[in-house]
């Protein structure tokens, strides 16, 4: 369990970040932030990048800010950043809630939000987020920036829309209404394992009833996304136990379960169906 | 003790002193195989394939890569037992002309660091013909299936049978014939430390020292030595601090003898750290056993008659020196556990696949022929509408000494005193209460029992009815007080967290009237320590502490005759405590330390009456002593996921004696987390072509510490009159109860929907699988709807 061969480049600015990407992109370069995914496998030699950019050093990346409508979040921003609360509106205590379903705390410290989107493992807490509340991620490269919306940027198991020589620099996603509410819930065998399903909710209640209703399952399938058959059956539903029951069943209906040695798709179904109900419970207050 | 020294008796056994070995574990001052320089460092190259031709080996231009071909001389690996229609299997240290299992070493690269031989390894090609595997040990025993071994036809390695002559009468008067299915899926022991091993040849000895990761170091030496053809003088092996090993560093392994072979072909230093993927694919694999278990019981639910047949998957190879008959043979004579049953047939077979080959874990058998039993006797329970502790209560044995129908003599033991013990402390009518309650409410709890024999500190007779051709059993000690007063006693245990330094020093303390921290306990070098068994099967603290004790004694029985001598009194009027010689009745007094340095340097002063030195040994071979338990769990099932919490976790335990009780709940603790694991978590999945899907930490599972409940003890102290301690052993019990307690209580929470699961471990998609399928609905926690399972 000892790495491949590797370079190792430590860029100090952005622009030198990108032009040393775009010159190893090709020649097995891969970028390296927090490592907490990417290096596990290096050891395993599952990944042997030829040559590793790491952004540790980069000026700016560290962004962690609000304009109002959406929290920018910069590649060097760590998932421990979330234990307290990043902006003062639902968005960031459901940050902070999700940020402590992630792995374990050792982990929190060194991972980061972008690396985990950029890796796009579907059992991820951050895909799942990023997918459920409609990120956009901001992809740079020497050749320019372009903006990514979540829903076209997760193509499968670990796989995005980023060109090879694209860093994803920042996400941002946007902030909820201020009366919104949020429920999480995920299933793993042992506490801070990857998840085997999970599932995030948001919505508003305007009038007694359910309205802009969001939910996203993850763990499930190649990659985390919303289940808008599931949203339907909610919204303008007042929020109660048999609703939730219905949209879970409709949620665990909709998916193309993924299978897994410990994990067959019948049990898969099983699982969504529960987290998506718990995730809806636990929004309650 | 038997004799306690006159004045205080016993100061230190039955104290909770903090253990000697850790201070230097705490500040990471302790001294592993990893730890150490090499010159040389090996990498092998592990076969991918299960079973297959290997039509070549390609080495990279440059490198030295080491093959079968290389070793020509070396002995295979061929355990022997010469009972049970034993068929003896070698094993070469490398591969040769085929592969029998995912990850047998091919070749071996070795390179100035562990980093340039992985690269190297990478590098190597194998041209190797796949031959269909057989991965299941059914599929192995049909008609027809390919031989694994050309000596082992039908693919069976060993073949026990057993039945006494009443069974089939038995048999026919029963009331009721229950069954169990079980089935106990892989798993690896997962020591902290893998495997590890340092060769060092001398060249001004032509001696090599091999630092190595084991419970066993003189076995090792006389096994690699063997294998090897060189003297066992010419090989020292070093067993230092261990991080664990739970039987799986107790069998010999080929990279440790490619090691020494190779450290004396370059006449250097030679390293090899086994990494946690090798770990869990090419080390060692336990517990793999399919048991059908039927009890014939008569009306009044008394257990009649047993009738078993265990299939045990051992893998491709038999392990040294306890050959695969271990799982199996050990299933047939113990099968019966604490109850009182007079007639038995068993039928236990060893069954070789292409699998990595099967060796002793913690509790080695009884964790599953435990949970099939204590399964078996509460269906038995629900067959007769009794309850699971009743049962119990009518058939564990309570008169000793007790034979057991397989020839097994039970000492004196408190199967039903633990069991009334739990029952208390658990508060069953409360617990059947509130488990009423949250049914209603759609939450499902459950109670399980386990009560169950642990057999331990057994001597070579035992080893030697299972017709070992290496018999182990006994253990010497030297203990040796120095002409500075301070003590040694080197041993030929080798143990590795069961904590032998603090309790043999508290043995030896109590005799000598020398405390514990001026004690030195010495162990895991072949060079100092007597030639001895080392560490496993709960055996230490028996054997080795009593030959401690009677090595002790004699020492004792010398400072006695030298005080006498020097003090001028009788014999019988000394009293050894608090580092002093004391006269009984007056104010006359030496000190130890003063007495030790007088028959050193001032021997002749006694006349040619004492000789000189003050050095002596123990060696202690018992038959065996059965410490007993009862677990209870108390479980919550979580029905739409298929999720178990443990709720809470009692243990009351009786292992004779108690020298350390820290000690001893550590064991148990330790025991139970492995036991949990063993319930819930762990499995090694082959997929049907032989290859590993649970090749690391996060898809195999241990637990961790958010999965353990806390766990109460309660202790029972039935001094053991097989063991001159009293003290019997302890360090499998909660390794071999905690599956049982576990699945029973799954189980019992699984009542109302009408479905069983007799299978370890009990994962989630293995519960939701059965209540998918289950007859009754059942009302769920959160709708009061029916059909929690729908």
């Amino acid at each position: 369990m000892k790495p491949a061969p590797f370079v190792r480049h430590v860029p100090r600015t952005l622009d030198e970040a990108l032009g040393l990407l775009s010159q190893l992109a090709g020649q097995e370069g891969r970028i390296l932030a927090g490592g907490q995914s990417l290096v596990p496998i290096m050891a395993f030699r599952l990944a042997k990048p030829a040559h590793l950019i790491d952004i540790n050093e980069v000026a700016g990346l560290d962004r962690l800010e609000s304009d109002g409508k959406a929290l920018s979040i910069g590649a060097r921003v760590r998932h421990g950043a979330f234990h307290k609360l990043a902006v003062d509106n639902p968005l960031g205590a459901l940050l902070t809630f999700v940020a402590r379903h992630i792995a374990h705390y050792p982990i929190r410290m060194r991972g980061t939000f972008c690396g985990s989107l950029a890796h796009a493992d579907p059992a991820s807490e951050w895909c799942l987020t990023a997918a459920t509340l409609d990120a956009t991620m901001v992809a740079k490269s020497s050749r320019g920036t372009r903006e990514i919306a979540a829903r076209d940027f997760f193509e499968g198991i670990m796989s995005t829309a980023l060109a090879e020589d694209e860093l994803l620099a920042e996400v941002r996603l946007p902030l909820l209404a201020p009366d919104a509410k949020f429920g999480f819930n995920e299933f793993s065998r042992r506490a801070g394992d990857f998840a085997m399903a999970s599932s995030l909710v948001t919505y508003r209640i305007v009038g007694g009833k359910m309205t802009d209703t969001r939910v996203g399952v993850g763990g499930a399938e190649a990659a985390p996304r919303r289940i808008t058959e599931a949203e339907a059956t909610l919204n303008g539903q007042t929020p109660n136990d048999a609703a939730f029951r219905e949209a879970a069943r409709v949620a665990s209906d909709a998916l193309d379960p993924l299978e897994d040695h410990q994990t067959n798709a019948e049990y898969r179904r099983d699982l969504v169906r529960a987290v998506v109900r718990r995730a809806l419970e636990n929004s309650l207050p | 003790m038997n004799a306690p020294t006159k004045g205080t008796g016993m100061k230190w056994v039955g104290r909770s002193i903090r253990r000697l070995e850790d201070p230097a574990l705490v500040r990471g001052e302790g001294h592993f195989t990893a730890d150490l320089p090499a010159t040389h460092w090996v990498r092998f190259v592990r076969s991918p394939m299960a079973a297959g031709v290997i039509n070549s080996i390609t080495a990279p231009d440059g490198a030295m890569v080491i093959t079968a071909a290389d070793l020509r001389g070396v002995k295979k690996i061929t355990p022997m037992l010469y009972k049970f229609n034993y068929r003896p299997v070698g094993q070469p240290i490398l591969a040769e002309g085929v592969v029998r299992f995912v990850s047998e070493a091919v070749a071996a690269v070795v390179a100035s660091s562990e980093e340039e031989a992985e690269d190297i390894a990478d590098l190597v090609e194998l041209d190797i013909s796949e031959t269909p595997p057989l991965v299941d040990a059914h599929d192995a025993l049909k008609q027809g299936a390919p031989q694994i071994h050309a000596e082992a036809p039908g693919n069976i390695i060993v073949h026990g049978a057993h039945k006494t002559a009443g069974f089939v009468d038995a048999w026919a008067s029963a009331d009721k014939i229950i069954k169990v299915d079980a089935r106990s899926h892989r798993q690896n022991a997962t020591p902290m430390e893998a495997r590890a091993a340092h060769a060092a040849f001398d060249k001004s000895t032509g001696r090599v020292t091999l630092t190595c990761t084991t419970q066993m170091p003189h076995v090792a030496r006389t096994a690699i030595a063997d294998l090897l053809g060189m003297p066992e003088s010419d090989l020292r092996v070093i067993a230092p601090d261990v991080g664990g090993a739970f039987g799986q560093k107790m069998s010999l392994c080929t990279e440790y003898v490619l090691l020494v072979w190779l450290a004396r072909k370059l006449k250097s230093t030679v390293a090899w750290t086994e990494d946690r993927r090798e770990n869990l694919i090419a080390s060692f694999h336990s517990r793999d056993q399919h048991v059908t278990l039927e009890g014939a019981f008569d009306a009044n639910a008394k257990l009649l008659a047993l009738r078993a047949d265990v299939v045990a998957n051992i893998g491709a190879y038999s392990c040294y020196p306890n050959t695969a008959g271990m799982e199996p043979l050990m299933a047939m004579a113990e099968m019966p556990g604490p109850y009182d049953v007079q007639q038995y047939q068993c039928l236990a077979r060893g069954v070789l696949t292409n699998t990595c080959t099967m060796a002793a874990y913690r509790g080695v058998s009884r964790p599953v022929i435990t949970f099939t039993l204590e399964r078996l006797m509460d269906r038995a329970a629900n067959a007769f509408a009794i309850d699971p502790v009743d049962i119990r209560r009518r058939n564990l044995i309570d008169t000793f000494p007790y034979t057991s129908v397989t020839g097994l003599v039970f000492d004196e033991a408190t199967y039903k005193g633990t069991l009334e013990m739990a029952v208390k402390a658990i508060d069953v009518p409360a617990f059947r209460a509130r488990q009423k309650e949250a049914r209603a409410k759609g939450r499902h709890l459950g109670i399980g029992f386990a009560t169950f024999s642990e057999r331990t500190g057994y001597g070579s007779p035992a080893f030697a009815a299972r017709g070992m051709a290496i018999t182990p059993g006994w253990e010497t000690v030297h203990v040796s007080v120095d002409p500075s007063g301070y003590v040694e006693a080197r041993i030929g245990a080798s143990p590795h967290g069961q904590g032998l330094r603090t309790t043999l020093a508290q043995i030896i303390a109590d005799e000598l009237g020398i405390p514990p921290d001026m004690i030195k306990v010495v162990h895991g070098d072949t060079d100092t320590a007597p030639y001895g068994w080392g560490t496993f099967a709960s055996r230490s603290l028996v054997i080795s502490g009593g030959a401690t004790l009677i090595a002790a004694r004699k020492v004792r029985a010398k400072l006695i005759r030298i005080a006498s001598h020097m003090l001028e009194a009788a014999e019988s009027d000394i009293v050894l405590e608090d580092n002093r010689a004391n006269v009984a009745g007056t104010d006359r007094s030496i000190p130890i330390a003063t007495m030790a340095r007088e028959i050193y340097t001032q021997a002749h002063r006694f006349n040619g009456e004492i000789e000189p030195g003050l050095s002596e040994s123990g060696t202690y071979d018992p038959p065996g002593t059965f410490s007993n338990a009862c677990h209870v769990a108390v479980v919550e099932l979580d029905a739409e996921t298929g999720f178990v919490k443990i709720e809470r976790y009692l243990v009351a335990e009786d292992a004779g004696r108690i020298i350390n009780p820290m000690i001893a709940d550590g064991q148990v603790h330790g025991g139970v987390a492995q036991g949990i694991g063993n319930a819930l978590l762990e499995e090694i999945i082959y997929d049907e072509s032989g290859g590993i899907l649970t090749a690391n930490l996060a898809d195999y599972m241990p637990p961790t510490a958010h999965e353990m409940p806390t766990i109460e003890l309660h202790h029972i102290e039935t001094l053991s009159t097989q063991s001159i301690t009293k003290a019997k052993g302890l360090g499998e019990g909660g390794a071999i109860g905690a599956p049982a307690a576990v699945l029973n209580a799954i189980n019992d929470a699984l009542t109302p929907f009408g479905v069983e699961i007799d299978t370890i471990p009990a994962t989630p998609q293995r519960i939701r699988a059965l209540l998918r399928g289950a007859p009754n609905s059942v009302r769920s926690r959160e709708s009061g709807n029916p059909g929690a399972t729908s």
